[in-house]
């Protein structure tokens, strides 16, 4: 078995570096190809695991050798497949897969074809690191590789200023969060005296509750920038600057998830803290909500997505928060498939559009994009829980579990959140796809995507369909090492009333989003309908004017700061007094070189004169020395 | 008057000081090794009169060293200065600054 993990660890790297080999080349379809490959074995052999773990239900522990080893610090480079590692390790290695394949149509006419290959095998082989690790010491070194590859993905068309100052954004907000993660580490070595999950979880709990929380809440701090959490959570939206491949994979289905993965991960310190679940499930429920509610005004198709995956987030931290851990992953699972479908679709209609993203300037795209409009239609059915739907079965629960712990707003919330997310997915789609072919006032000559882009994307749109199967066997499986809650509503009246009234309420809500959008009288926006004008509007389209607020009272006055720090502070005192050290011995050299007439006679002369000066000096100390009692009386007399 | 172990100090002293300022003024070539010589020998005067006022020979084995190394110094000295006299044809100090800084 050791075998296979090596495999499908290291596969993707050897993909990344063989990409990289022609970075400065041509485009070559074989940079393409052989990645693709390499992630389709690292898949077989992920599978392999996972059918081991789930016959034998035992996990594989190798340590490929020790990293750090000093004091009592001792670090391996370990991985363990375990039950929550292999369903991460199938779920980014099916996600990649598929987006590998799909980009290499998609990047087709891209003159960077070659390096994009490179930074998404080397993303992919991070983002296994990560979920892999045994300690919390190579997690975090997945942590930062993928968000680097991330920053080189949302920049890869770094001459556009926009995508180059979106990962900036991104890189820099992932800085702040992942100081907050490292504090958090630090907290479980200096507490725990180890930084292995085994020992780490054992040793918690013997720890106090106040210290139990600091680390909780530090960690997740590092969670929340990752998973683009409120009040970090505007870097997720101006990600989408990255090709449409790489917001599938990366900012949907596995990155943005690997909060959500350390806080399962961590399930035994959460569930020995429940305030700070509490607080995690509260803010994700907000996060859910505040979500939902940009993406139903947006005009731009992957930023609606975008938003939907903040949302989506928000329910998964919910779930872990209340302790349902199984759920959160499971959730984030089928998450995983429908919405990196979506992404792949959405990519499919910028493709045949120009890249264009206003969905107001589409409209009945539906007739010449059969299959994207398909598949794109039926992710948005999962992602709006419709049963028989993978997001059925998992919202489904998350909702159960609010409901089952009693916390009754948090369930609120996340019920008219559903109805939110059915609405605005609806919205984009019938705005695409639907109604009047308002593109032709445009210009534009759309087309279906190539035939192989969706077969790749075939098995993404099966596994969004079935993934709610899994459901039981996905619960036997973890529960071996998750607090496995089946949540039962005790009374089958309240629950039967339960799920079909929330079927019929997300039911009716893309009713009304086809109703509204479909209509032959939508116009591209401009900025004169009332409710364009309205406050409501004005707030959700400039994202509750939290970029804004952002930019004027944080970076402004930072950059302010920053340049009186640089005038002032750099150039005054650190430059000044470096720059002097030099010039004094600039102006003695060049005053001193005289000195060095060539005379003999003159130099004679300035060495007898050193003689002299040492020696008066020698005795001066000499005397000092002799008489320096005599000495400290005058100088306290004097009163030195 | 006893001649003590002061008056060679001074002898010493005084022969040192002339050595000097002849090393510092002098611009003949072959002056300064009179001076360098002068030099020289009052440390020996100094060497083997605090020698003999301690009872210890070392110092005097001292002055026979000096002594051997100004021989050669001198030696090294005069052959070079006789090169440098048949190339430039004279042996003044101020003609000799090529080494400028």
């Amino acid at each position: 078995m050791e075998l296979f993990l090596y495999v499908a660890l290291f596969s993707p790297l050897v993909g990344s570096l063989f990409a990289a080999l022609f970075t400065a080349k041509p485009k070559t379809i074989i940079t393409g190809i052989i990645p693709s490959t390499l992630l389709v074995v690292s898949f077989l052999s992920s599978s392999v695991l996972l059918g081991h773990v789930l016959s034998t239900g035992e996990s594989v522990h190798v340590e490929l050798m020790t990293w750090i080893s000093t004091g009592h610090l001792h670090i391996p480079f370990g991985f363990v497949v375990d039950q929550v590692s292999v369903t991460m390790m199938m779920v980014v290695t099916i996600v990649s897969s598929v987006v590998h394949v799909y980009a290499i149509g998609y990047m087709d006419h891209d003159k960077g074809f070659n390096r994009f290959f490179a930074w998404l095998s080397a993303f992919v082989f991070s983002m296994l690191i990560l979920v892999m690790s045994d300690n919390y010491a190579g997690l975090f070194i997945g942590w930062e590789g993928v968000g680097l590859c991330s920053w080189g993905l949302i920049g890869f068309w770094f001459h556009k200023e926009s995508a180059s100052w979106a990962a900036n954004e991104a890189f820099i907000m992932n800085r702040i969060a992942d100081l907050g993660m490292l504090i958090g580490i630090f907290l479980v070595y200096w507490n725990t005296g180890t930084l292995q999950y085994d020992g780490a979880f054992e040793a918690f709990k013997t720890l106090d509750n106040s210290t139990l929380t600091m680390i909780g809440i530090f960690l997740f701090i590092g969670a929340m920038g990752k998973s683009a959490q409120f009040p970090l959570h505007t870097w997720l939206a101006d990600a989408m600057e990255g090709p449409t491949p790489v917001s599938a994979l990366i900012h949907a289905a596995t990155m943005v998830t690997a909060g959500v993965y350390l806080v399962v991960r961590s399930n035994e310190l959460y569930s020995l803290i429940p305030d700070v679940g509490l607080f995690i499930a509260s803010l994700g429920t907000f996060v859910a909500m505040f979500a939902a509610s940009m993406a139903l005004v947006n005009r731009d198709i992957k930023r609606v997505i975008a938003y939907s995956t903040l949302s989506q987030l928000g329910y998964m931290f919910a779930a872990a928060g209340l302790g349902a851990y199984w759920v959160a992953l499971f959730h984030l699972m089928a998450h995983a498939f429908f919405k990196a479908l979506l992404f792949l679709g959405a990519g499919n209609v910028m493709h045949a559009m120009d890249s264009e993203l206003d969905p107001f300037k589409m409209g009945g795209l539906g007739k010449v994009m059969k299959g994207s409009m398909i598949m794109m239609t039926l992710a948005s059915v999962a992602l709006a829980g419709l049963f028989p739907l993978a997001g059925f079965f998992s919202k489904d629960v998350i909702l159960e579990a609010a409901f089952a712990e009693h916390h009754f707003i948090i369930y609120t919330v996340l019920l008219l959140t559903a109805g939110l997310t059915a609405f605005y997915s609806f919205r984009i789609i019938a705005l695409i796809f639907h109604g009047e072919e308002r593109y032709k006032l445009f210009g534009f000559h759309p087309h279906e995507a190539y035939k192989f882009m969706l077969v790749a994307m075939s098995p993404l749109l099966i596994l969004a369909v079935i993934a709610g199967a899994f459901r039981t066997t996905f619960f036997s499986m973890v529960e071996e090492i998750l607090s496995a809650t089946e949540y039962h509503i005790h009374s089958h009246v309240t629950f039967w009333m339960m799920t079909i009234g929330t079927q019929l309420f997300v039911i009716l809500a893309i009713a009304y989003a086809y109703k509204k959008y479909m209509s032959r009288d939508i116009k591209l926006p401009d900025g004169t309908s009332d409710m364009e004008n309205s406050f409501k509007y004005k707030l959700l389209i400039n994202q509750y004017y939290i970029p804004y607020f952002y930019e004027n009272y944080l970076v402004k006055p930072y950059r302010g700061l920053s340049k009186v720090f640089w005038k002032e502070i750099d150039q005054k005192v650190v430059d000044a007094s470096v720059d002097g050290i030099a010039k004094v011995i600039y102006t003695t050299g060049d005053t001193t070189r005289a000195m060095q007439s060539g005379n003999l006679s003159t130099m004679l002369k300035w060495m007898v004169t050193g003689i002299v000066v040492l020696l008066s000096l020698a005795v001066v100390f000499g005397l000092a020395a002799r008489h320096s009692d005599g000495l400290r009386v005058v100088l306290s007399g004097l009163g030195v | 008057m006893e001649i003590g172990l002061n008056h060679y100090l001074v002898l010493s002293a005084i022969l040192f000081a002339i050595g000097l300022i002849g090393v510092m003024r002098r611009k003949n070539l072959l002056m300064l090794f009179f001076a360098t010589e002068i030099l020289l020998n009052s440390v020996n005067i100094s060497f083997a009169a605090i020698s003999h006022y301690y009872g210890d020979l070392t110092g005097q084995m001292f002055a026979f060293f000096v002594i051997a190394i100004a021989a050669s110094e001198v030696a090294v000295g005069l052959g070079l200065l006789i090169v440098w006299h048949k190339s430039h044809n004279n042996i003044d100090l101020e003609q000799m600054s090529t080494m400028r800084g």
